[in-house]
């Protein structure tokens, strides 16, 4: 069938159009060489992420908004400190884990948390824990868009130097390292799953897999099963070195809390 | 423990086991995600299986490809040809960090199952 030239070549057109508009939406989650995991996402998984009123890890953000300013028994609430989110939690997400004066290791978000969770006289909360994901992912909301930067210089040096041995070492009985799969088989399919760089950006994620949030912790303790290895507990050192490693894998890319995976 | 094996150039010519092995066994050990998993990384004409993973070479026609006896050391472990593959081991138990308490010290599969596989890679001529 002849079709008349010029409503062909407007079609072109508009196509180009929208793929050079699709591939300029996903510039943003590129720094360098550098790629979140949005842009292994197919297109509908991608919108899910991007439409906050459908995105599922919005139920936490705001349940960790409202837990922001609820005072403990004799305790202050987080707003009774740090006043507006909006305001003081602005960059903090981007910039961990982070070494911590107090503790004298390098500590990451949750952690934090719990330690101010002890200033408020509180028990920790627990990893995975409906209160931990709302705020550590409401915190993470307030740095929205910003740049991945952690610090590995002076006295994170350390554990960015175990991070990257961690991430490096072949693991369990399929002896696969962190590397081998999110460093040399970026894009290719496990199954139906396509492996992307693992980067750390988006955490806690809503990952439909678990059908629910789940820290970066989970994520890397998941991975390590993947492999048949020996997990480490959450909050162990190995699992912030390693972290701070991946983390720092992807300096530059935006952070996207509550990010939206497989 | 691991039955001895002996590599000749690029191949273990010895079978693991005397019984030979079992081609339609070693398709279901090659197909289940719980013991061999190959396909997770491969294809192979397991029509069946709606996905493979691309993580390894094409499987279609490897039984033309390969000797039984390489097709053993590919199976066994693929380190000794080639020391950076992703692909793991199916028969070692020496020399990894941190296997999962559920697994250490045994081998992916055992080595009738090896020899299973072995006998089905070789039935997989065509396409
Ligand atoms: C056998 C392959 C394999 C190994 C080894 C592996 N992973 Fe993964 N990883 C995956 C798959 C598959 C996914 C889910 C799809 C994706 O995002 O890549 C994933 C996802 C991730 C993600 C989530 C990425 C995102 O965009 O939210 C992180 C972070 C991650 N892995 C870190 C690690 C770390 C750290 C290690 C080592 C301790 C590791 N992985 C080892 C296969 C692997
Ligand atoms: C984690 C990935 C992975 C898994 C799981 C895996 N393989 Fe492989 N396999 C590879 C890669 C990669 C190669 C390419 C050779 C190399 O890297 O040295 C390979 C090569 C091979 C070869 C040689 C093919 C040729 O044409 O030379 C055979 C045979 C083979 N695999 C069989 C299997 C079987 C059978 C299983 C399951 C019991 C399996 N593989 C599981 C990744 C994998």
């Amino acid at each position: 069938m002849k079709r008349p030239l010029a409503v062909s070549v407007v079609g072109l057109l508009l196509a180009a159009a929208g793929i050079a508009a699709a591939q300029q939406d996903l510039a943003a989650y590129v720094s360098g060489d550098r790629r979140s995991g949005f842009t292994f996402l197919a297109p509908e998984t991608r919108a899910l992420q991007t439409d906050e009123f459908r995105n599922p890890g919005m139920l936490w953000v705001e349940e960790g908004e409202r837990l922001w300013s609820v005072a403990p028994p004799g305790g202050q609430s987080c707003a009774g400190c740090h006043k507006d989110a909006a305001v003081s939690m602005k960059g903090v997400a981007a910039s961990y884990p982070a070494y911590d004066e107090e503790q004298k290791h390098v500590i990451n978000l949750e952690q934090q948390i719990n330690q101010c969770r002890g200033r408020q006289k509180q028990p920790a909360l627990a990893w995975e824990s409906r209160e931990l994901l709302a705020l550590t992912a409401y915190v993470g909301r307030q740095s929205l868009g910003m740049p991945v930067a952690v610090k590995i210089d002076g006295p994170a040096a350390q554990s960015f130097a175990r991070g990257k041995e961690e991430y490096e070492m072949r693991r369990g009985q399929l002896d696969l390292s962190c590397a081998a799969c999110h460093e040399s088989q970026v894009g290719a399919k496990l199954r139906a799953e396509v492996i992307s760089q693992g980067q750390m950006n988006g955490f806690p994620i809503y990952r439909q897999l678990w059908q629910t949030m789940g820290s970066s912790h989970r994520m890397i303790a998941w991975c390590n099963e993947a492999v048949r290895a020996e997990t480490y507990p959450a909050g162990s050192q190995e699992y912030v070195d390693l972290e701070l490693y991946a983390k720092w894998r992807g300096r530059g890319l935006p952070v996207e809390t509550p990010a939206v995976r497989r | 423990m691991l039955v001895p094996v002996t590599v000749v150039a690029d191949g273990i010519p010895q079978p693991l086991m005397d019984k030979p092995g079992d081609a339609r066994r070693g398709r279901v050990i090659a197909a289940n995600s719980d013991r061999g998993n190959c396909l997770i990384c491969h294809a192979l004409p397991i029509a069946e299986a709606p996905v493979f993973g691309d993580l390894g070479p094409d499987l279609r026609g490897v039984g033309s490809r390969l000797s039984a006896a390489q097709i053993r050391l590919r199976l066994v472990d693929p380190k000794r040809q080639n020391p950076d593959t992703i692909m793991p081991a199916y028969y070692r138990t020496e020399g990894l960090y941190r296997v999962a308490r559920a697994y250490a010290g045994q081998p992916m599969l055992a080595a009738q199952d090896i020899e299973d596989i072995v006998a089905y890679l070789k039935t997989v001529t065509g396409e």
